[in-house]
């Protein structure tokens, strides 16, 4: 009896845990196709910057992507500097490498439930450790996803959905990085002390996160792009 | 008083020493244009030093003109009191030791008239020396190296400032660095009065300068709040805060605007005071020397 009950346990969970997983391979395939709608995109946005050392005024940029994972980031008119993992790991290059896919539960995000499905790549050798995505399963889009690298620690991207959400793109993501501290001997930048207090705290800044937002302007989709503009 | 003006200039400018300053600081800019221009990625990628890591840094649009410039200024502003003292601590010492100061001082003229003749004198010498430096360090660094929004590197931050925001940012550091290299020719002016030979005042103004420069950029509390606050090399640095804006709250640097005017306003406040205190105690003195040669 109670051999039969275990037994009837382990055959219940395991059907469970494959038809949840099959599940989770079914949600990635559907936002795999979702994605494969855009072949490529231009796009205006306002980049905003806030990392603790360094002070940056907004500014307006040009986006370029193209499948599979190429995305530049463009200042026209100046300077702005980019986060390097974060923009180069794209939604369609995550979902269409070799993974093994796992459910993750579920959980809310924008105050919108959503399906948590947690990546891991099959070359063990690989950068990425590990992706976890966030998708809202009703509409079929990732609201967050987190990745992490042997290389730069845990990066995470927040998509907000608004008036572009019927070409599947997001208004606005939200980036969010690790960042290393950053300082420079007095004796090369001969700063002025104006005696403030800020200048007399040495503040430790030491595993401090950074944070970049990307808010679209405007999109045209699937014009076919230059691979020349991605250098 | 415009005569004297005048004829004091004519003496600055007739001197061929005058001109090793114009002529030195063209060679400092432009091997330091030069350097930028073949190994400035060096430097930039040194600047910004493991942030390259975590940020894609474009090194070609940094490397432009406007911060060119500033690193000229940054390299520069340190060395120049040294030329500025080369024809402020000559400007009496020097007539002193050709013997023509006595003859000078037999004229009708006032003693303190004469005296700010040749101060005024030195601060036109000065401020023309500043114009010079303006035209090679930035129009020069503009026509090699172009425009581009300007990478400022502080201590413990770096701040970005737009193209569109930078040349009053320049302006306003150049009219700053005059008033603060005037101090300069201030005390060299007045170390001059003391002396029958022009190397004495401008070999001890050098060594005034040096010395304070140490103490200004030492990191040491007992110092940082003794004499550092009180010490004109710490205010003659001020010319940089025109570069450095406000943020808003979520970090954002505000264009347009300066993050700690009043420090600047102070740093002006506290340099004027040197100049008139300089000034005054080398006319009360020369007005009670003996002038015996």
């Amino acid at each position: 009896m109670n051999l039969k009950y275990w037994f009837s346990l382990f055959i219940c969970s395991f059907v469970f845990h494959a038809a949840r997983a099959q599940d989770a391979s079914t949600l990635m395939k559907g936002i795999r196709s979702s994605l494969e709608k855009i072949n490529d995109y231009e796009a205006d946005a306002k980049f905003k910057t806030e990392i603790s050392f360094l002070k940056v005024p907004d500014a307006v940029v040009k986006i370029y992507y193209k499948q599979p994972d190429k995305i530049k980031i463009r200042n026209q008119n100046g300077i702005s500097l980019v986060p390097k993992e974060t923009v180069s790991i794209s939604m369609y290059s995550l979902v269409n490498s070799h993974y093994t896919v796992l459910d993750g539960g579920t959980d809310l995000i924008q105050g919108i439930p959503v399906r948590i499905i947690k990546l891991l790549p099959a070359d063990e050798n690989a950068d990425l450790v590990l992706a976890t995505l966030y998708i809202d399963y009703k509409r079929m889009i990732v609201l967050k996803a987190k990745t992490t690298t042997r290389e730069n620690g845990t990066n995470e991207v927040e998509l907000f959905y608004g008036k572009f959400l019927p070409i599947g793109l997001p208004d606005r993501i939200v980036f969010s990085f690790s960042t290393q501290e950053f300082k420079l001997p007095k004796g090369v930048t001969f700063d002025y002390d104006d005696g403030s207090a800020k200048n007399n705290l040495t503040e430790p800044r030491k595993n401090q996160r950074g944070k970049i937002e990307i808010t679209y302007l405007d999109y045209t989709i699937n014009k076919g792009l230059s691979d020349s503009l991605f250098k | 008083m415009w005569q004297l003006l005048q004829i004091e200039l004519l003496k600055i400018f007739r001197k061929p020493r005058t001109y090793i300053s114009f002529g030195a600081i063209a060679a400092m800019v432009i091997i330091i244009q030069i350097a930028l221009k073949f190994d400035g990625q060096s430097y930039i990628e040194f600047i910004t030093g493991s942030l390259r890591d975590t940020l894609d840094v474009p090194v070609a649009n940094i490397l432009n003109g406007y911060f060119v410039c500033f690193v000229i200024l940054n390299l520069l502003l340190i060395h120049i009191p040294l030329l500025i003292a080369l024809v402020a601590g000559d400007s009496i010492a020097g007539e002193a030791n050709m013997g023509t100061l006595r003859l000078i001082a037999s004229k009708p003229i006032s003693r303190t008239g004469l005296m700010l003749a040749k101060f005024m004198a030195t601060v036109i010498y000065t401020a023309l020396l500043l114009i010079w430096l303006a035209f090679i360090s930035l129009l020069l660094s503009i026509l090699i190296f172009g425009t581009n929004d300007i990478l400022i590197a502080r201590n413990d931050a770096l701040e970005i400032i737009r193209s569109n925001d930078v040349l009053w940012r320049y302006l306003a550091a150049f009219c700053f660095a005059t008033l603060a290299l005037t101090t300069v020719a201030a005390l060299a002016f007045l170390l001059s009065v003391f002396a029958d030979n022009s190397i004495g005042p401008i070999v001890s103004t050098i060594s005034i300068v040096i010395v304070f420069t140490i103490l200004s950029e030492m990191q040491i509390p007992l110092y940082d709040r003794t004499i550092k606050p009180f010490l004109f090399t710490s205010h003659m640095l001020a010319w940089k805060g025109f570069f450095y804006s406000k943020v808003d709250t979520t970090g954002s640097s505000i264009p347009g605007t300066i993050e700690n005017i009043r420090a600047i306003g102070k740093s002006s406040l506290i340099l004027v005071l040197y100049i008139i205190g300089f000034v005054s105690a080398a006319v009360y003195s020369f007005n009670k020397k003996d002038i015996l040669s």
